[in-house]
């Protein structure tokens, strides 16, 4: 043999051995069922979780301690991933992506029977937990949130109050004059988009449902322009634009730092920015270390109301789910059930309960004062509208187009803001078609 | 040989043999082992050569011809519609405008290489710490780079409080429009990876036999006609693989960018598009055909500039 052929088998299987990849054995449709006997289930699980805070400090070590006191034999081992999108995704390749693990935004939702064992029906399991619309296929649940966040303003009371502000703003415009207010009367920054950090960008796509007050609301992404006249996300992006095109955002937002922002809200030079309920404990931590009364960050809904109220949107985080390759099934899903209903993982984050019985956190008081009513928006065709996403690439859960939005407002991007919507709307309805319903 | 000839002269005696001594071949093993002896030490690198290049990017073409979203256990062979998508959107090759911004950098980049190395070949103070000095940058982590100079162009950052020391406030939001954004970026990597041109220069320039100098002095020369006709001409192929180096990055330009601004405001080249084409949108099947395509696209300018500029043998003596 000589050189080349060498080297040409070598390549030869090279190839061969990459024709192999991407078809692994599939066990699709197992179930992971609630164990009878609590002291009897063993085995050692791994949780995968993006929590690398809760890991380090020791938290979640102190949840599985408490856990072991029902569940004595099951051993539990935590794996914190910084990046747990990017990793996971790989990892899903494999059979190895823990035992329990958060379901990624990636997996397309058909798949879910592929990757993750079904934690039970949706008719049963819909009677106690909220959220089991987003991760039901067929009929059956695979995945579980531990906590439900609503999205909305974080502000600093103080400064709002200082620029004369006592009352929520109940309309976009409202919203815009308020702001003013905050920079003329206050030194304070009015809104932060925390541009370079992009993920806060992307939050954006949360107003969906807030303005109409419809549960239907990405349903109607899925079946129209999702930026036509009057519409959820138009309506959002318009505020965007306005607060950032009326000088009403920071100076140069292609170097925020997401850090900052948080002590920098707290001490009151900044006054407000688009978040969720999640970040009020993260900004309460951060006025506590800068010296300042942690009372003083406040939280309000979407300015826009239907028939006189506020509507805030219920959704869930990451769900947890148990891997289908999973050889104790039985404990994985002890851990989720225990995690979702007893460990209080909910009220040490101030969120809200997964359990529709349980009251409200007591951060969104507020909002019962004021008769916020809560909706939980239909997820029935959430598949569809990723997808639509995808194919379009316009990324309305990645903070790319919300970017080209903030350069239009400020002028680094050439063009105007019903082009810019009327041009969105064409892509998503273009790949609308290709998709298929 | 003592054997050989030996065992020869015995059969000459025997009868009438050829004169001429006749080496007689090894024995097989030996042979074998002669021939397999290479092939052993190349076991290793081979293996790992194969296993971290050649099957990535056998398996990076065998995606680009599916429609695999990067992790669903399915996949569809689509032929070639992943590269006629490609071909007909043509906004998809708009960003190469961006990689302007970096060959002309890199033009800039070379010319600072060049002359730091031709100074500093020659006696000048302080050399050794002056070339510890050019070099020091490439040996820091991009990432950690990318992080430092964001606080570099932050507004009110370094780069604002050196010029307000020099009497110039500047209100200018560095990243703020794409073309000062293109530039600053384009000056990150500059600062990056002059460097590496100037250590490649140097050692060039030293390689140059001292007595060329020597003879140039003493016929006249000065410095300028001692670099036009001696180190010019001798760091010839240096120069050809350093702008070859400098187009193929120059056209793949993603760590300092992608850090820095993540594409926005105008700054996204190729590849992070096609980064955003596989890890965001889930199309790995288009983003391995555009990837390919990268690579087709380099080699093409790389062979366009040896067929332009031919790398001939230099002679200086």
């Amino acid at each position: 043999m000589n050189r080349r052929t060498v080297l040409a088998v070598a390549a030869g299987t090279a190839l061969l051995l990459s024709g192999c990849t991407g078809t692994g054995g599939t066990s699709k449709g197992a179930e992971a069922t609630a164990p009878d006997d609590p002291s009897k289930v063993s085995g050692t699980i791994k949780v995968l979780t993006q929590r690398t805070d809760l890991v380090q400090d020791g938290t979640m070590k102190k949840y599985a301690a408490e856990f072991n006191k029902t569940y004595p034999k099951v051993k539990v081992e935590f794996e914190a991933l910084t990046n747990y999108e990017a990793e996971v995704k790989i990892r899903m390749n494999t059979e190895n992506y823990g035992d329990v693990l958060l379901i990624p935004a990636v997996i397309k939702k058909n798949d879910y029977p592929k990757f993750f064992a079904s934690l039970g029906t949706q008719a049963e399991r819909s009677r106690k937990y909220r959220f089991t619309d987003t991760t039901t296929v067929d009929g059956k649940v695979y995945g579980q949130s531990p906590i439900g966040v609503s999205p909305g303003f974080v502000y600093n009371k103080k400064v709002w109050r200082e620029a004369g502000v006592t009352k929520w703003p109940t309309s976009p415009a409202e919203f815009l004059d308020d702001l003013k207010a905050v920079k003329s009367r206050t030194g304070a920054t009015p809104y932060y988009t925390n541009f370079a950090a992009q993920w806060p960008l992307t939050s954006w796509t949360y107003v969906n449902g807030s303005p109409s007050c419809d549960t239907q609301a990405t349903t109607k992404l899925a079946d129209g322009d999702p930026w036509a006249k009057g519409t959820d996300l138009r309506v959002g992006d318009t505020l965007l634009y306005d607060i950032v095109h009326q000088g009403l955002a920071e100076k140069d937002p292609t170097t925020t730092n997401w850090e900052l922002s948080k002590p920098q809200l707290a001490k009151g030079k900044i006054a407000t920015q688009w978040l969720g309920t999640w970040a009020i404990i993260q900004f309460q931590d951060a006025a506590k270390k800068a010296g300042v009364d942690p009372d003083d960050i406040g939280f309000m809904p979407f300015p826009a109301q239907v028939g006189g109220k506020f509507c805030a949107v219920v959704g869930p985080d990451y769900n947890q789910a148990v891997n289908v390759h999973s050889p104790h099934k039985e404990a994985a899903r002890a851990w989720i059930d225990w995690f979702t209903d007893k460990s209080g993982y909910d009220k040490d984050n101030l969120a809200i309960s997964p359990l529709k019985s349980a009251p409200l956190p007591a951060v969104l008081k507020p909002y019962e004062e004021e008769g916020v009513k809560f909706i939980e928006v239909s997820d029935a065709k959430g598949a569809q509208v990723k997808e639509i996403d995808d194919q379009s690439e316009v990324g309305i859960y990645k903070p790319d187009y919300r970017q080209d939005l903030v350069d239009l407002a400020r002028g680094a991007r050439k063009g105007s803001l019903d082009d810019f919507l009327a041009g969105l709307g064409r892509k998503w309805t273009e790949a609308r078609k290709t998709v298929g319903s | 040989m003592t054997d050989t000839t030996h065992q020869a002269a015995v059969r000459s005696a025997a009868g009438p043999e050829p004169a001429v001594p006749v080496p007689v071949p090894a024995p097989r093993r030996t042979r074998v082992w002669r021939g397999l002896t290479p092939w052993l030490f190349l076991l290793a690198p081979l293996a790992l050569l194969i296993t971290f290049t050649y099957a990535p990017i056998a398996n990076m073409v065998a995606y680009s011809f599916t429609d695999w979203d990067g992790v669903s256990p399915e996949l569809h062979y689509t032929g070639a519609h992943n590269y006629t998508e490609l071909f007909t959107r043509p906004e998809l090759f708009e960003v190469f405008w961006v990689s302007g911004y970096y060959l002309a950098a890199s033009a800039v980049q070379i010319a600072a290489a060049l002359y730091f190395a031709t100074i500093l070949s020659f006696n000048v103070r302080f050399r050794n710490f002056f070339k510890g000095l050019l070099f020091f940058p490439y040996l820091i982590n991009g990432v950690a780079i990318a992080f430092v100079f964001l606080y570099f162009f932050q507004d009110g950052g370094t780069l604002d409080s050196v010029l307000s020391l020099l009497g110039l406030h500047s209100d200018h939001a560095w990243l703020g429009t794409p073309v000062s954004a293109n530039v600053s970026l384009a000056g990150v990597s500059v600062w990056r990876y002059t460097g590496l041109n100037f250590v490649l220069f140097l050692g060039a320039v030293q390689s140059i036999p001292g007595e060329l100098y020597e003879a140039a002095e003493l016929d006249g020369a000065n410095r300028w006609q001692q670099f036009r006709h001696i180190i010019a001409p001798g760091i010839r192929p240096v120069l050809a693989l350093t702008v070859i180096l400098s187009i193929s990055g120059s056209l793949s330009a993603f760590e300092i960018p992608y850090i820095m601004t993540g594409g926005a405001t105008g700054t996204e080249t190729f590849v992070i598009q096609t980064v955003k084409l596989a890890f965001q949108f889930n199309k790995t099947g288009l983003a391995s055909a555009a990837a390919v395509v990268l690579l087709l696209i380099i080699l093409a300018v790389t062979w366009l500039q040896r067929r332009l500029v031919p790398d001939d043998k230099v002679d200086l003596v």
